[in-house]
């Protein structure tokens, strides 16, 4: 029997759960390497040499070359271990979320200003949302 | 005898660690957030704890994906700060207190509570923001510290119930210990906040403060709230608040609200500050 997923309902959200962690594996194992200065000076200089290191799909290589977080994330990388990536790149958390809303750093941080996103409209696939 | 006499609950956000480390906390951003500290840093300088179990998650610092305990217990004489991808936070190593942590992993076991046992450990902003956040930038951290690491990174994360109930297990032992120590429970993490996807940046000033509402006299039922809702009304990440509700159970069932703070934004997170006193 398949596992329970009631959260799947839930518009712009992925649960990292069992079927993420195992398909995302190496891709978050790749960013916990990066918790080394060693190793971010190792990636930094040859991105793509570092990841083929690594036994991830060319998808998830792709992604991660395109810094596409939400690329990431739907192929199994959660982001707390893809913060590992964009702390490498000098980026706050605040920029990698406005990268994967859509909206520019200013918008993001004016709409968090204004009280962030409202649960109005985004708590269901197929409401109204208002991003 | 050792006691519980407070409860802390507090956000972890790792920016206000950055703000804290890089002298931004006077900003006009940053202000309001540690202006909504400046009581209980008054108010632990005159109730020092001798010890804080500090219940907090890893961000993927100590725990990557080659193991993913549920309950963890740090049992170590000191645990160094973590280098979360920028270099560790300039921040006190973390004294601990092993014959208190060793203490309460045998009797929470014992009390059907299955933690693991971590004796090499680096901590996260998840743990040393809250101590910034209380302590300010001492030399040395004036406390021993338990790290208590829950798992809500990987689903499913322990229920808010299996939480409380755990709070109460830990009360049990610290109540059990023969040594006369002050101990204080902090809970840490949320509120509300979505850290992935397009739906980031949702914040529920509803949700949380009706959270704060409940927390300190209402806590059986707000232990209720399922996974799912805690997701679709407060964001992927606003799960983090099931560690409030082990602190909560490690009090007593009366407490008085001392202090109470929220504010929107720090980074991507709504910030919510309590600290309840135990009332006999």
């Amino acid at each position: 029997m398949a596992l329970d997923k009631p959260y799947a309902d839930v518009p712009g959200t992925t649960i990292f759960d069992a079927d993420m962690a195992r398909r995302g594996y190496h891709l978050n194992q790749f960013c916990m390497s990066l918790m080394q200065a060693a190793n971010r000076e190792r990636f930094k200089a040859d991105q793509r040499g570092y990841l083929d290191a690594w036994p991830m799909t060319e998808e998830q290589k792709m992604a991660v070359l395109a810094r596409d977080y939400n690329g990431m994330i739907a192929l199994g990388g959660n982001i707390y271990f893809l913060a590992k990536i964009f702390s490498t790149d000098g980026q706050s958390f605040e920029q990698a979320a406005a990268s994967m809303t859509g909206l520019t750093r200013e918008a993001y941080r004016s709409m968090m200003l204004g009280g962030g996103r409202s649960p109005k409209g985004n708590r269901y696939k197929g409401e109204k949302t208002d991003g | 005898m050792a006691r519980i006499t407070a409860g802390v609950a507090t956000s972890h956000v790792p920016a206000i660690g950055a703000a804290i480390d890089n002298g931004l906390t006077g900003t006009d951003y940053w202000k309001p957030v540690f202006a909504g500290y400046d009581f209980s840093k008054e108010w632990i300088r005159n109730n020092q704890p001798d010890v804080v179990i500090l219940v907090y998650n890893d961000h993927a610092s100590a725990f990557g994906m080659n193991m993913v305990p549920t309950f963890a217990i740090g049992c170590a004489d000191e645990f160094a700060p973590a280098d979360e991808g920028w270099g560790p936070r300039p921040v006190p190593k973390v004294v601990g207190c092993p014959e208190l942590a060793w203490h309460i992993m045998q009797s929470v076991i014992q009390s059907d509570f299955d933690l693991t046992v971590i004796n090499e450990m680096a901590v996260d902003h998840g743990l040393t923001v809250p101590l910034s956040l209380l302590f300010g930038q001492p030399q040395a951290w004036p406390c021993r510290v338990i790290p208590f690491a829950v798992n809500v990174v990987v689903y499913p994360p322990p229920s808010g119930q299996r939480c409380y109930q755990l709070g109460k297990a830990i009360r049990r032992a610290v109540d059990s210990f023969d040594e006369d120590l002050n101990v204080q429970i902090w809970g840490t993490g949320g509120m509300s906040h979505q850290l992935q996807g397009p739906r980031a940046g949702l914040i529920n000033k509803e949700f949380d403060n009706a959270f704060l509402d409940r927390l300190a006299g209402d806590a059986e039922a707000l232990a209720k709230i399922p996974h799912l809702d805690y997701v679709r009304e407060a964001g992927s990440e606003g799960i983090e608040l099931v560690m409030w509700l082990i602190m909560r159970g490690a009090l007593n069932a009366k407490v008085r609200e001392l202090h109470r703070f929220y504010h929107v934004p720090a980074s991507n997170t709504a910030v919510g500050h309590m600290v309840l006193e135990n009332v006999d």
